[in-house]
């Protein structure tokens, strides 16, 4: 039997909606990223110890197991001490704290390594030191980790084809179930690989304008 | 004991980094509206000193005072560091490397203490911004960021970010070394605009023909001591000691 690509109208509603949880989960998860990763690198790097060392193990775990696992622990495993989360607020959380532990890293990288005297002109000015990270270097830092931050955001838009395990009809998982209705696996696996590679671009997209509009402000 | 009515006092200074004594037992009066520069070969505990001054370096003892308030008093640690912020609104400091906080623009480097600190309502911070710009000739500029100013430009906003906060004692730190030969002048221009308005002063620089142009006073540091202090006539025409002649001669040398 050789392709037969004509299936595909009676079913691209199903995979179209997988299409907008993906990008849904993408875009949440992201943001959740961006701001928790901001987030823990300020706390990797200047909470008092009685808060930072807890932190590490949240590290570790978010660092050195897999993000599947990750995944069963928040949807199945909350639920067991009252956390009843819906699969889609699991997957976004899962998505979003995984990266977020990488982001993280890269930011108190470039945190590290912006310029002493930058936090010494805030001091003189009068701002103390957390609004001197607030206003003067953390927003230096992420200016110049954006690069590496959209390759993990790119890398985050593929993971989320896992959050179908958890039971999100995202694009993965809308192709299969369109698959079990016709039983034409390539005809669906490409179109969905044709989707995550049309959001992938509009990611890069949204990246390069970004690039633009702080390229004066480094 | 302290004479309140001096308006600058830096008494008994000491500093050390670890084993290494950088200033030792300095003291300073600076009048209001005076003008002091502060010579002396690298490494001599010009910059520790300034930066003493608003406790950048807080100092191993000795006492800074400014308009009748110790700078670097004792205070638990939180009360400590509001008193220190407050303080430091008061004292404005100029880099050598600018320090221009390179995601804002001029008028965001020059609004951002002021609004977050005094409250500053955007439109009053824009009329500042105007107003500082202005005054060192960069209003053209006032939207542009660091990265398309040139070295100079770049130290005149710095120079306005710290007026700004309105600071009732300027500190600079080598303002102009880092520029190119031609961009010298611009900032030097700034600098004696505002000894024409009274502004009090501590200027670190290696310019003497500057210096004996603006200051009232002049202060020879070598390793950590305050060698020879006088008038600009006197310790740039006729010094009293060897090592200052000795440096004056060598930094001619160099200069020419
Ligand atoms: N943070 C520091 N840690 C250790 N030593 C320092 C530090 N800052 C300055 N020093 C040392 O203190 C001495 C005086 O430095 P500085 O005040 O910068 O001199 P100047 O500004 O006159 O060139 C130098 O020997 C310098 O190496
Ligand atoms: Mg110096």
């Amino acid at each position: 039997m050789g392709l037969d690509f004509s299936v595909i109208p009676g079913y691209i509603d199903i995979v179209l909606l997988g299409c907008l949880w993906t990008i849904a989960i993408t875009v949440a998860a992201a943001l959740l990223s961006f701001f928790g990763g901001i987030f823990f690198a300020v706390i990797a790097l200047y909470a008092p110890a009685i808060i930072r060392l807890p932190f590490r193990l949240f590290e570790w775990v978010f660092m050195g197991t897999p993000l599947l696992l990750q995944l069963f622990l928040i949807y199945f495993g909350l639920v067991q001490i009252g956390v009843d989360l819906p699969a889609f607020v699991a997957g976004v959380i899962g998505l979003g704290l995984h990266f977020a532990v990488y982001n993280s890293e890269l930011i108190q990288t470039a945190i590290l390594s912006v310029d002493k005297g930058q936090m010494e002109a805030a001091r003189t000015v009068g701002l103390s030191r957390g609004q001197a990270l607030r206003k003067v270097v953390v927003p230096q830092a992420v200016r110049a980790v954006i690069p590496p931050i959209g390759n993990n955001m790119i890398a985050l838009l593929k993971d989320s084809a896992l959050v179908s395990v958890i039971g999100v009809s995202e694009l993965t998982l809308s192709a299969q179930r369109a698959i079990g209705a016709t039983y034409r696996p390539f005809e669906f696996y490409i179109l969905a690989a044709a989707f995550y590679y049309v959001i992938n671009l509009c990611m890069e997209w949204v990246q390069r304008r970004i690039e633009r509009r702080i390229a004066l402000s480094r | 004991m302290t004479d309140r009515t001096t308006y600058v006092q830096i008494r008994h200074a000491q500093k050390a980094f670890g084993t290494l004594e950088v200033l030792k037992d300095i003291s300073l009066n600076v009048e209001r509206g005076q003008i002091v520069a502060i010579i002396g070969p690298s490494g001599s505990g010009k910059s520790t000193l300034l930066r003493a001054i608003n406790d950048l370096d807080p100092l191993t003892s000795g006492e800074i005072w400014l308009d009748g308030v110790q700078v670097n008093k004792s205070l638990p640690f939180r009360q400590y560091e509001k008193h220190i912020n407050e303080m430091r609104q008061q004292i404005g400091m100029v880099f050598q490397h600018f320090n221009l906080f390179p995601h804002m623009t001029a008028r965001g480097n020059v609004t951002m203490a002021p609004k977050m600190l005094k409250g500053l309502s955007d439109k009053e911070a824009d009329a500042l911004a105007e107003e500082q710009l202005d005054k060192v000739g960069m209003l053209e500029r006032i939207d542009y960021y660091p990265s398309q100013l040139s070295g100079g430009q770049k130290q005149r906003v710095a120079i306005a970010r710290a007026l700004a906060m309105k600071p009732k004692l300027m500190l600079f730190d080598e303002a102009t070394s880092a520029l190119d030969p031609e961009l010298v002048d611009e900032v030097n221009q700034v600098m004696k605009k505002l000894a024409e308005e009274h502004m009090t002063m501590i200027i670190v620089t290696h310019e003497m023909d500057f210096a004996a142009a603006v200051c009232d006073r002049v202060l020879f540091m070598d390793q950590g001591v305050v060698v020879e202090e006088g008038p600009p006539s006197v310790v740039f025409k006729n010094p009293e000691k060897e090592r200052t002649r000795a440096f004056l001669r060598k930094h001619l040398e160099t200069a020419s």
